[in-house]
């Protein structure tokens, strides 16, 4: 069974055509893969079908802009993987 | 329609919140400016008024089902194809179904008919609070001028 990380990047190579062996966990989609608030989503849509999940992006994005949480929170790959897992987690308790 | 001021859905055949689904008419008018330079002699709908149509439809789906409390704005179209010419007076069925509804966010996939398929496009519209009150008295008005009536199942955000 794929770990929620190479489903991530799966997708994220998919959808923004990076080459996927270029993506790690420890980078940062948009500071080190350089993907856009509209790539963003096409992703979020992907991961919701994926997952059956609803990542609640615009809460996140809420909280960055007033300083609540940092960039990295949500948009660091591993820190966004285990964001996921608590979704899906939450999803099926 | 009103193409110049960007009006492109007339009426509301139906709207089914429950489903997700929304079927709007839309006439094309006989004479319009856009006409005069789409194409001299050979006069045609383009294809970007086309994709416009179908996301204002997309977008009255979306504000029956969040009964006018966000707005949503056309951000992205995908898969879009056109497969017939619409010409000046043509009546269009504009249909929109809605696909996915993340968070601030929604897919829609959407199609127009006349006579059979004219064309088709998944859209993706972020939904935002209104900028403007008076945008939203706007549409207020307008939902209410093109009959349709907001229904339940509001769209809410994950928890």
């Amino acid at each position: 069974m794929s770990s929620t990380f190479d489903i991530v990047a799966d997708v994220i190579s998919e959808t923004s055509e990076i080459p996927r062996e270029k993506i790690t966990p420890e980078m940062h989609a948009i500071d080190d893969l350089g993907i856009d608030s509209l790539d963003f989503l096409d992703i979020v849509f992907a991961l919701d079908k994926k997952f059956g999940i609803k990542i609640p992006l615009e809460q996140w994005t809420q909280e960055v802009n007033a300083g609540k949480a940092s960039v990295e929170e949500y948009f660091l790959l591993k820190n966004l993987c285990a964001h996921i897992d608590e979704l899906i987690a939450k999803k099926n308790a | 329609m009103r193409l110049e001021y960007f009006q492109m859905i007339d009426s509301v055949v139906a709207f089914d919140a429950a489903a997700g689904t929304i079927h709007c008419r839309a006439i094309v008018p006989e004479r319009s400016p856009v006409f005069e330079g789409h194409f001299p002699g050979y006069p045609i709908m383009p294809g970007v008024l086309l994709i416009e149509t179908m996301a204002q439809a997309s977008g009255y789906l979306i504000l029956g089902l969040n009964e006018l409390s966000r707005m949503p704005f056309f951000m992205g179209v995908k898969k879009a194809k056109f497969r017939k010419f619409i010409q000046p007076g043509a009546t269009l069925d504009v249909h929109a179904s809605l696909v996915h509804e993340g968070s601030g966010f929604t897919v829609t996939n959407a199609r127009i008919e006349q006579d059979g398929p004219v064309c088709d496009a998944e859209l993706t519209l972020r939904i935002m609070d209104f900028p403007a009150a008076e945008l939203r008295g706007e549409l207020v008005k307008r939902a209410e001028a093109i009959g349709l009536v907001p229904g339940a199942a509001p769209i809410t955000e994950a928890t």
